[in-house]
C-alpha cells in the first residue's frame, strides 16, 4: 500500500493505494474506514488488492492528514467521500465501508443511486434501534474496546497494543492528540447516538449490495444486519461465524470472498 | 477583593460504599440515591445559606450549572439566582454560569439573564461557561467537536441581543432567528459583566482578553497546582499587552475556618472526605470526550481537572489536602495566611468561596462562613490597591433598589384607596 494525496475542493485527502501484482489488473475498488482508522498494514486492503485496484481514503483528521473544519453533518461526509471517488478519476467502483465507512457508503449510494452498482457495507453504523442501543463508543475505556471489537478479545487486545508502550507519557500525549483528532471527527456523525436520518433514505439504493456482519459483533449487535438487509432492496446478508465487529480482521478472507461475489 | 460565597449544591445523602458501587457520581448516577423529599429540606437550606452570605457583606453569592450530577443538583442556576434576587440585597448574583451552547435558541440566556438583572436591580455577573464534557456533551448531547464552534455562535448572538437596539436578523449556522429583540433587556450597560469558566483551554484565554471578561478558573484540586494554569494565562495577558488587573482572573477554593486548626480538622474533615471521595467520582470514560478539547490545548498538557491525582483522590488524608492546597482550613490566622499565599500567587481579585463543602451540615457551615467574613476578608479587603477602582469586571446596580416584602400587610380598604387616589366615595 502506498499513501497518496489527492486535492478535492475542500481540503487534501491522504489515501493509500494498492493493486495485484505487475501484469495482473483488478476491479476498482474504495475502501472507507471505521471510526478506528486504517494502515498501510490492514490485512483486510492488503488481502483485497491481490484482486483489485484499492484506494482507501483517509477521513480529514484521520492519520497524517490535515483536518477539515467545513465537514461539519452527514451530508458534508457524504458529498465529501463522493467528491474523493471524483478527485481519484474514478466511475462506479466498488464501494466497500466498514463501521463508521460502512454508513458513509450507504448514504452515498442512497444519495446517488445511479452513479454505483456493487456496495459493501460491513458491521455499517447508521440504524438506531431503542431495543437494542449500541454501546457508547465514546465513553468506552481503551482497556474496554478489545471486549467490544473482537470474538477473540484476548487476540484482539494484542492487536491493539501491538507496538505500543502505554506506559510511555510521551505516547499518551500522542495518543490523546490521535483520539481528539480522529474520534473527533468521527464523533460529527456518529455522536452521541450513531444515526443521521439513514433509515427514511436506505429505499433509494439501487447498487447489488452485499451485507457483512460477524455473529459476535459486540458494538454493534447483528440484529442491526437485518434491519439493513430489510431496508435495502435484494441485499444478501453474509453472517460470519466466531467473528466481532472487526470482522475484516479476525476472518478476512471470508470478507473478501464476500466482496468478491459482487462481481 | 471581590469574594463570592458559592455553593456547588452537593447531594449530602451518597451513602458511604458509593464509591465501591457505582462507577460515577455523573451522567449515569443512580436515580435510586436522588429522594425528592429530602431534597426539598436540601434545597431551602441551601439557598438559606446563600441568603446568610448576603448579610454577612460577602460581595456576591454564587450558582452554577450541572446536569444528572450527585455533587451538584441545580440544572438551572437561573432558578436558584431568581430566589435570590428576590432575598438578597446586596450581593451581586454571579451566575457561573449559563452554558449556552446547551441553550435552544441562546437567546433564552439574553433574556433569563436580563430578567435577573432586572429583578437585582442590577446585580448580575454572568457567566458564560463551554460546560463540562460530562455536562454539555454526554448528558445533552452536543457534538464534542462542534461544541465550541456552537458556543462562540451562541455568545455572539447573546452579545448583540443584549446591545442592539432595534430587532436584527441572526443567520447563524446554529441559529436562524429572522426576528431577534429582547424583552426585557438587561439594566447594566452595555450589558452585565462577563465572567468566563476555563479550564486551560488556551483559546479562552484570548477570547477573555479580547473581550474584556474575566477568566475563572473553577478547579477543586486548589491554589498550589492552579500556578501553571494561571501564570499562562498572565503570561498570554503580557504578551497581550494589556494590564494586568487581578481582576481579570478569578478562582475556585474550598475554604473552612474554624477557632483552630484542630478544630477545623475536627469539623470539617468527614465532609471535605465525602467531597473528595464520592462527590468527585466521575467515571474517567465521561471525562473528556474526544474533540471537546482543542489539539492545542492537549499539547500544553491541560488534561482534564476531573482526571483525578495519581492514587485518586481516595487516598488524600485531611493533612495533604490541606498541605497541598487542595483546602484551605484552620483558623482565622491560618486561613488568612494562605489566602494571601493563593491571592498574591495567582494574582487574583475574584475568589470564589467554596464555604460549603460535600455533606456538610447548615450550622458548621455558618459557622465557618462567619468566621470568615468577619476575622479573614476584613484583612484581605485592602489588597491590590492600584485596582480598587476597577470595576470593569464587577456590577453596576442601581443606586436605589427596591426589596422583597415591601407591600402593606392587608390590601386597602375601598375607602383607602379612594382616598390615594382623590375619588368621591
Amino acid at each position: 500500500m502506498e499513501l497518496k494525496t489527492v486535492q478535492t475542493r475542500h481540503v487534501p485527502v491522504r489515501y493509500f493505494e494498492g493493486g495485484p501484482p505487475e501484469g495482473k489488473t483488478g476491479p476498482a475498488l474504495v475502501f472507507l474506514h471505521g471510526a478506528g482508522g486504517v494502515t498501510a498494514e490492514d490485512p483486510f486492503l492488503n488481502a483485497l488488492a491481490a484482486s483489485h485496484h484499492v484506494y482507501a481514503p483517509l477521513i480529514p483528521g484521520y492519520g497524517d492528514s490535515e483536518e477539515c473544519p467545513e465537514i461539519r453533518d452527514m451530508l458534508d461526509f457524504t458529498l465529501h467521500s463522493w467528491d474523493v471517488v471524483e478527485a481519484l478519476g474514478l466511475k462506479d467502483p466498488i464501494l466497500v465501508g466498514h463501521s463508521m465507512g460502512g454508513m458513509i457508503a450507504a448514504e452515498m449510494a442512497a444519495i446517488a443511486p445511479n452513479d454505483l452498482t456493487r456496495l459493501a457495507l460491513i458491521a455499517p453504523a447508521g440504524l438506531w434501534d431503542d431495543d437494542h442501543p449500541i454501546v457508547d463508543m465514546f465513553a468506552t475505556l481503551p482497556f474496554e474496546m478489545p471486549q467490544l471489537l473482537f470474538h477473540d478479545a484476548e487476540a484482539g487486545a494484542a492487536i491493539l497494543t501491538a507496538g505500543r508502550n502505554v506506559e510511555d507519557p510521551g505516547f499518551l500525549q500522542a495518543y490523546l492528540v490521535t483520539n481528539a483528532r480522529q474520534l473527533g471527527m468521527a464523533g460529527r456523525i456518529l455522536f452521541p447516538i450513531p444515526e443521521r436520518g439513514l433509515q427514511q433514505r436506505l429505499y433509494r439504493i439501487k447498487a447489488r449490495t452485499v451485507i457483512v456482519w460477524g455473529d459476535s459483533d459486540r458494538l454493534i449487535p447483528p440484529v442491526y444486519a437485518h434491519a439493513f438487509k430489510k431496508g435495502i432492496s435484494g441485499a444478501r446478508l453474509v453472517s460470519i461465524p466466531e467473528a466481532g465487529h472487526m470482522v475484516i480482521v479476525e476472518k478476512t478472507a471470508a470478507v473478501v470472498e464476500a466482496v468478491e461475489a459482487l462481481g | 477583593m471581590k469574594f463570592t460565597w458559592f455553593n456547588l449544591m452537593p447531594w449530602p445523602y451518597l451513602p458511604d460504599d458509593f464509591r465501591e458501587k457505582n462507577r460515577s457520581v455523573w451522567v449515569d448516577i443512580d436515580q435510586k440515591l436522588f429522594d425528592p423529599a429530602k431534597s426539598h429540606e436540601v434545597y431551602n437550606t441551601y439557598m438559606d445559606l446563600l441568603e446568610y452570605a448576603d448579610t454577612l457583606g460577602f460581595d456576591g453569592v454564587g450558582v452554577n450549572e450541572h446536569h444528572q450530577n450527585g455533587y451538584g443538583i441545580m440544572p438551572s442556576p437561573n432558578i436558584i439566582a431568581a430566589g435570590l434576587a428576590r432575598r438578597t440585597k446586596d450581593a451581586a448574583i454571579v451566575v457561573l454560569g449559563n452554558s449556552i451552547a446547551l441553550y435552544n435558541p441562546p437567546v433564552r440566556v439574553a433574556e433569563e439573564f436580563a430578567m435577573l438583572d432586572c429583578i437585582s436591580g442590577g446585580r448580575l455577573v454572568a457567566g458564560f461557561p463551554v460546560g463540562t464534557s460530562m455536562d454539555t456533551n454526554y448528558c445533552y448531547g452536543q457534538i464534542p467537536s462542534l461544541t465550541r464552534e456552537k458556543y462562540q455562535e451562541a455568545h455572539d448572538l447573546i452579545i448583540k441581543a443584549w446591545t442592539t437596539r432595534e430587532p436584527f436578523a441572526f443567520n447563524g449556522r446554529y441559529n436562524k432567528l429572522r426576528h431577534v429583540n429582547i424583552w426585557p433587556r438587561p439594566i447594566q450597560q452595555p450589558h452585565p459583566p462577563v465572567h468566563i469558566p476555563g479550564g486551560g483551554s488556551v483559546e479562552t484565554y484570548d477570547f477573555c482578553i479580547d473581550n474584556t471578561y474575566s477568566y475563572s478558573y473553577l478547579s477543586f484540586s486548589g491554589y498550589l497546582r492552579a500556578q501553571a494554569l494561571m501564570s499562562g494565562y498572565w503570561k498570554r495577558v503580557d504578551e497581550r499587552g494589556v494590564d494586568k488587573s487581578p481582576y481579570r482572573a478569578g478562582f475556585a477554593q474550598t475554604i473552612l475556618v474554624a477557632d483552630t486548626d484542630e478544630e477545623a480538622e475536627r469539623l470539617y474533615s468527614e465532609h471535605v472526605s465525602y467531597f473528595y471521595n464520592r462527590c468527585l467520582h466521575v467515571y474517567p470514560g465521561f471525562a473528556d470526550a474526544p474533540g471537546y478539547r482543542t489539539i492545542k490545548t492537549i499539547q500544553t498538557g491541560a488534561l482534564s481537572q476531573y482526571a483525578p491525582p495519581r492514587g485518586g483522590y481516595a487516598e488524600l488524608t485531611w493533612k495533604e489536602l490541606t498541605e497541598q492546597g487542595h483546602v484551605i482550613a484552620g483558623s482565622p490566622e491560618t486561613v488568612r495566611q494562605r489566602m494571601e499565599d493563593l491571592i498574591k500567587g495567582l494574582n487574583v481579585g475574584n475568589i470564589f468561596c467554596l464555604m460549603h463543602v460535600g455533606n456538610m451540615p447548615a450550622d458548621k457551615c455558618m459557622y465557618s462562613t462567619k468566621l470568615f467574613a468577619e476575622k479573614v476578608m476584613p484583612k484581605l479587603r485592602g489588597m491590590f490597591p492600584d485596582w480598587a477602582d476597577d470595576n470593569r469586571f464587577w456590577t453596576t446596580p442601581l443606586d436605589k433598589r427596591v426589596a422583597s416584602g415591601r407591600l402593606p400587610k392587608e390590601a386597602p380598604t375601598g375607602a383607602e384607596l379612594a382616598r390615594t387616589y382623590g375619588v368621591e366615595a
